[in-house]
This record gives C-alpha cells, structure tokens and sequence, in this order.
C-alpha cells in the first residue's frame, strides 16, 4: 500500500494567478510515475472532495519526461478574500500526502 | 552559442537582492540587455488597489541603483516589468520616482521610456459591448458592474510596448504590468532571434536563480538566445542548471506544464529538448512559438471588500488543547452570540473566524479523531464588517470572552496568553481579485501609453 507520500520524493502547490491553484507531484522515478499518473485516487473527483473545487475544471498533466504529475484547479475562493488561510496555496499539497494510491 | 542574443536576468523580482558580482559577470559574458520583472499578483490585491510596492524602498532602491550603473556603464538596456509590484499607473510612477532620485544622485542621465497599462472604465465597457472582452475559467462574462466594482483595473502588457520603446532607443524602459516573459524576452524577439526559444528562454528565467540547482547560491541567470534554441547558465559561478531544473520550471506558477498563454500567442514546450550543454549550462531546442489570430491582453483588476479587526491568543492548558475541537466549536457560538446580544443589528453581516495555529489553521478542517495534541495552540480571531469602526466595535465586544473563555464553566476563569496590549489590531480592509478575463485588442500598443524622460537633455532638476 503505497501513499502520495511514499511515492514522491517532492510535492508542492502554488498559485497559478489569483484563482487557480497548481500541485506538482514528481515521483520517485519512472517506474512509480507509470504506475500511478492515472491512478483514479489523483481523480477530478478527489480532488472536488479535498479542495471543494468543480471537478469539471480539473485539469490532470502527466509530464513523462520528469516522472511527474501536474494538477490544476480553480480556487473555491479567490486569493486573498476573507478567509484566506493560505495566499499562495504552498501549503495546499500537504492534504494529499496521506492518500493511497493501491 | 554563436550570433545568439544574451540576456542578463540578475533577479526574480527587483527588491529580493541583487547580487553586484552577478551582474559583473554577467556584463563580462557580453550581456547585451538587463532584464527582470518588479513584480506579480501572487501576493494579493492589496498591492494593486494601494498602488504600492510590497518590498522596501531602500530594498528596491539597491537593486535599481546596481542595475540603473551597470547600465550606464555597459550602455545596454535596463528593462523591468510589473513595476511597483502590480504595475499600475500610482505604482509605475511611484518606480520612475525611485529612478529619477537614483539618477540624480549617481548622476546618471539616461533616456526613459514609461509604459503604462492601467486602464480606463468607459474604454472597457465599450470593448464589452463589442464582445472583445472574454473570461477565462472559472469566471463568468465580464460585465459593466463588474468593471464598476474594480478600483482598479491593469492590462498585462507583452512585448511590442518594450519592443517600440527599444527602437525608439531607450536606455531604461519602466513598464506597468507586464507578462513575466515578455519583459525578458522582448530584446531578443526585438532583435530576431527565434520565437519559441525567446519566449521559453524567459519562462525559464523569470525566477532568476530559481531554475538552478541551488536556487540559494545565487540571484541571477544569463540566458543566450539563438534561432532554433537558448543556452541557461546561473550567473553565480559556484551553481549550475541541469535539464531536470531548467525543465521542471515551466511546471512553476503555471497551470499547463506545456503551454504557456502570452499576448499574441502561446508558448508551446511539448517538443522541447533539453541538454546538458557544458557543467553550467543547458541547452534548449523545440520550443515553439504559436501566434494566435487575435491580440490578448490580460486583465487584473481588484478592490477593497470589507474590514477585518485580529486579536490574538496562545493556549499551553493541556486538558484544553486536548479537546480544542470543542473548545473552539463553543467559543465560537458564544462569541457569536455575545456581538448579537450586545451589538444587535448595528453589527451588521459581520463574520467570525477564529483560526487554530498549531492545529488546523492553514487548512480549516477538523484533524482525524486520535490526533496527538500539540504543546501550544494559537488561537487568531477574525472579526470582518462593513467598516473599520464596527469590525472593531465586534472584536472589543468579544474582548473579556475570547481572552478569559473557559473550558469549564463552573471553575474559575483562565486567562489565555496574549501578547499585545490595546489587544484588538484593525487590519484593515480585505482586498480582492475581481477579474480573470483577456480583452482583445486592435493592436499591441491600443491600451498601452508611453512617457518619455530624457535625462540627457533635461536639466536635472
């Protein structure tokens, strides 16, 4: 049973403008890239669920080349609104590290 | 590289730290224009609607004074972008300040080209009306209320301005709000070398430093830009790139790891290849320039929202912190319930939000039950109201409550941890992002107003 954690050996998450929020997942090395980019635990769905976003407006990138995965996702809320907890969202990533991905 | 146009990019934002040795060697490789942007939306509206920078004068100030001598003695181009950190026109002119001073100081006579972007209401509503305003997702269509509510309102500049200005023979060109990329990249677009590889060049450097192997070691990059592909190499001799670093970072700040969307056009990385070139230096080749039928700008626009009065205690009473969930939920209730009573309707829709550092803070959600409690909690009240007057009003109200809230209720009363007295801090208002939209445009230059100041036929006042 492998977590996002276990799987990456670096995580992070920022803006992408003022109302999308980016999360780069690099893998481990290729192998661990192959067998869990399309992993339906990294789902649009998931991703509703953890950030309250509108899975319609996930976007899922595989990068091969840098055994990665990029998840893109519009904010619930704009940057910086009243209860803004986290301006550049670097903090965002953190809420998938627990997540099995077998 | 050979015939390859060079391009000194001594920082990722003027203000962080320019590094004076940097930009020596930078000028000894034969840079042939120094370019950085002064600035971002990804720190908030705040900047935008205030106009103002978000580092120190003296900080930015060093940064320009280097780079305004390094210009005047290498005679290249100085060029900076988003200046004033949201590149509106208070902000712009607030930077040709910080210039003109640093000029007559150093005596230093340069010819200034100042490229202003912030844009009218009326001129908006008519492209509104023509349907040359679209949204981007997840924002609806624009509207004449929404233009309304923005107090202001900028459009992201791309090359060309720079381009005109650079003809026009300027020595140092201030911009408004412009694309990261097309402020580095515009001399080498200016100067023929290929699309893909100018635009990619300056994706890649926009960060300074940041696409090197220890983004600490050093500030800047030199990025050297031919026909068919660009050279990165740091400008700190004990760093280096390698095409994992130079590569991973057009994954930075950008929602597609392929495309990048300009003005004009679209960077597109799929085919790119990246090299080792020499230990330093990496090499990149396949970076295409796509030209788009119509010319977009990108629209920022913000404006104040309601005001919010902070207060703020720490917690170490462990039998507290051990059932902080509950602790909060009821203070919470009482808290909310205490401005009703006291305040009534006069407190309007006004919001509290209290916020547990070390425990939930930064995500808002409940930790899962068995969770081990931390050592200290603390905890930040968030009062938010139509005014100033009445958030403040909300967060004396709920002064003796919030400081002296106790677990229990039939024992004595704690005294929580609180550092500050008067204990209530008025932050201010909350400023917000309002638009997420491109407005096509009848050329580059339409929405873009050019200043020139010519210091050497001007006596220095």
């Amino acid at each position: 049973m492998a977590t996002v954690k276990d799987a990456c050996r670096h995580l992070r998450s920022k803006n992408a403008g003022p109302f999308w929020v980016t999360i780069d997942l690099f893998f481990k090395d290729y192998a661990t890239f192959e067998k869990y980019a399309h992993s339906p635990a990294l789902g649009a769905d998931v991703f509703a669920k953890l950030y309250g976003t509108d899975a319609s407006l996930v976007r899922h990138y595989p990068v091969p080349s840098l055994h990665m995965v990029k998840i893109s996702y519009p904010r619930p809320r704009a940057q910086g609104g009243e209860l803004e907890r986290d301006m550049h969202c670097g903090q965002q990533y953190v809420r998938l590290l627990g997540i099995e991905l077998d | 590289m050979t015939d390859s146009v060079k391009i000194l990019v001594p920082c990722g934002s003027i203000g962080s730290g320019v590094r004076p040795d940097e930009v020596k060697a930078g000028i000894a490789l034969a840079a042939q224009a120094i370019a950085s942007d002064a600035g971002s939306t990804d720190s908030g509206a705040a900047y935008l609607v205030l106009g103002k920078p978000k580092y120190s004068r003296a900080a930015i100030e060093r940064d320009m004074t280097i780079l305004m001598k390094a210009q005047a003695e290498a005679k290249i181009p100085l060029l900076v972008g988003s200046c004033g950190q949201s590149g509106s026109d208070a902000a712009l002119d607030w930077m040709k300040d910080v210039v003109l001073d640093i000029a007559r100081e150093h005596g230093l006579s340069p010819k200034i080209a100042v490229l202003y972007c912030s844009q009218d209401r009326a001129a908006l509503k008519a492209k509104t009306a023509n349907g040359k305003i679209k949204p981007l997702p997840p924002l609806g269509p624009m509207t004449d209320e929404l233009i309304d509510s923005c107090e202001q309102i900028v459009a992201a500049m791309g090359p060309e301005p720079y381009i005109e200005a650079l003809k026009a023979g300027a020595d140092i060109i201030l911009g408004g709000r412009t694309t990261d990329t097309a402020v580095i990249g515009a001399f080498a677009l200016w100067k023929g070398a290929g699309a893909g590889p100018s635009w990619h060049a300056a994706k890649v450097a926009e960060c300074g430093a940041q696409c090197t192997v220890k983004p600490t070691n050093g500030s800047g990059v030199l990025i050297s830009i031919g026909v068919d592909g660009f050279e990165v190499a740091p400008l700190s001799q004990d760093n280096l790139c390698n095409p994992h670093s130079v590569s991973a970072h057009m994954l930075y700040e950008n929602a597609n790891p392929f495309i990048l969307t300009e003005p004009g056009g679209a960077l597109d990385v799929t085919k790119a290849v990246y090299t080792q070139a020499d230990p330093r230096t990496v090499k990149v080749t396949g970076s295409e320039w796509v030209k788009a039928p119509a010319y977009t700008m990108k629209l920022e626009g913000a404006a104040t929202g309601r005001y919010q009065t902070i207060m703020l205690i720490g917690m170490q009473e462990p039998e507290a912190i051990a059932r902080i969930d509950e602790f909060h939920d009821h203070m919470l209730r009482r808290l909310i319930q205490r401005v009703h009573d006291t305040i009534g309707a006069d407190a309007g829709d006004f919001d509290i939000s209290l916020r547990l550092y070390g425990w939930n803070a930064v995500s808002g959600d409940k930790p899962p039950p068995g969770t081990p409690p931390p050592r200290e909690v603390g905890v930040l009240f968030v009062a938010t109201a139509e005014t100033q007057a009445i958030a403040t009003q909300i967060a004396k109200t709920c002064n003796p409550w919030f400081f002296h809230f106790p677990l229990h209720l039939d024992r004595e009363l704690p005294s929580w941890g609180f550092a500050f007295s008067p204990a209530e801090i008025e932050r201010g208002p909350v400023y917000e992002f309002k638009l997420n939209h491109v407005v096509e445009c009848e050329h580059p230059l339409e929405l873009v107003r050019t200043q020139w100041i010519d210091l050497a036929t001007k006596e220095a006042a």
